[in-house]
């Protein structure tokens, strides 16, 4: 199949691939999985005080278009709001990454890790307010 | 669900069930092979060769869903108008794809090492998962149990846990090549 430029670019040079403290109680971590292609996904979000994101990493086992999906993404949440991100939709990675139709289910996990990630991390801080 | 005349369980004499004898399955399948041979309409009629093809056609889809526990399954849920979701559904449970991570890590490390043995370990602790999985579906696909959405999610595990037996196998191929 024959990946566009973008999707290369990020399969090539990946944007932010590691792992942040997943106990850090500022670091929300989604993992998702599409089963149709077996492709796992983790992004992991870090937010300063302010609730905006200032780190991001991500470590995907998919095709190319999954690490191109997530490595995009990382790119484009860091400096936003958790409210700003839960806009992003798969619809505009597909766009952006110029993916066939057959690669859309690729930035549909690439939109739910965002969200995973955000509920994640909301839950952790709902739980650390209870107990102060 | 599906007239039982048309379902591919009664096409063998099968009982819809995710447990069935596959040795039948196989016999049976041979059966219904040799009786719409397309030597046996040599003489026929263009209608009727035309019938056979279709015939054969139909029978070898419904051996292969059947012959494959996670097909066998995925159809058993269609047929009571549930769907795997497969291509949408990516809430997995959190261990399970942690555990997908280790495997395909591990995978890759003994691809990249050229390690037989290693991949060969990992077939197997990989196949000992579908295993389980396969005996979850048949409680859960029984009919006492039926619980629907559990084995739904069963079948979306055993996708990963196919792919990842279908990928160790070709980077087997490949070192042995």
């Amino acid at each position: 199949m024959a990946y566009s430029d973008k999707v290369l670019d990020h399969y090539e040079n990946p944007r932010n691939v590691g792992t942040l403290d997943k106990n850090d109680p500022s670091v929300g971590t989604g993992m998702v999985g599409a089963p149709a292609c077996g492709d796992v996904m983790k992004l992991q979000i870090k937010v300063n005080e302010a609730g905006v994101i200032e780190d991001a990493k991500f470590k995907t086992y998919g095709c190319g278009s999954a690490i191109a999906s997530s490595s995009l993404v990382t790119e484009w949440i860091k400096g936003k709001t958790l409210d700003q991100v839960m806009e992003i939709k798969n619809s505009d990675i597909a766009e952006e990454l110029a993916l066939p139709p057959v690669k859309i289910h690729c930035s549909v996990l690439a939109e739910d890790a965002i969200r995973a990630a955000v509920a994640d991390l909301k839950a952790k801080q709902g739980n650390t307010q209870e107990a102060a | 669900m599906q007239d039982s005349s048309t379902n591919h369980f009664a096409l063998f004499g099968l009982p819809a069930a995710f447990a069935i004898d596959t040795a039948l399955l196989d016999q049976r399948y041979r059966q219904l092979q040799s009786e719409v041979h397309p030597d046996k309409f040599a003489a026929a009629s263009s209608t009727e060769k035309l019938r056979s093809m279709q015939w054969a056609t139909s029978a070898n889809e419904a051996y292969r869903t059947l012959k494959n526990p996670t097909a066998r399954a995925r159809y058993l849920l269609e047929l009571q108008g549930v769907h795997t979701d497969e291509e949408s559904n990516t809430a997995m449970p959190t261990d399970f794809l942690m555990q997908q991570m280790e495997w395909r890590e591990a995978i890759e490390e003994a691809r990249d090492a050229k390690d037989l043995d290693a991949l060969d370990s990992l077939l197997k602790e990989i196949q000992t998962a579908a295993k389980t999985l396969q005996q979850d579906l048949e409680h859960q696909l029984g009919e006492e149990s039926a619980e629907l959405t559990a084995a739904a999610g069963s079948v979306r595990k055993l996708s990963f846990v196919d792919k990842l037996r279908e990928d160790i196998l070709q980077s087997m191929e490949k070192l042995e090549a």
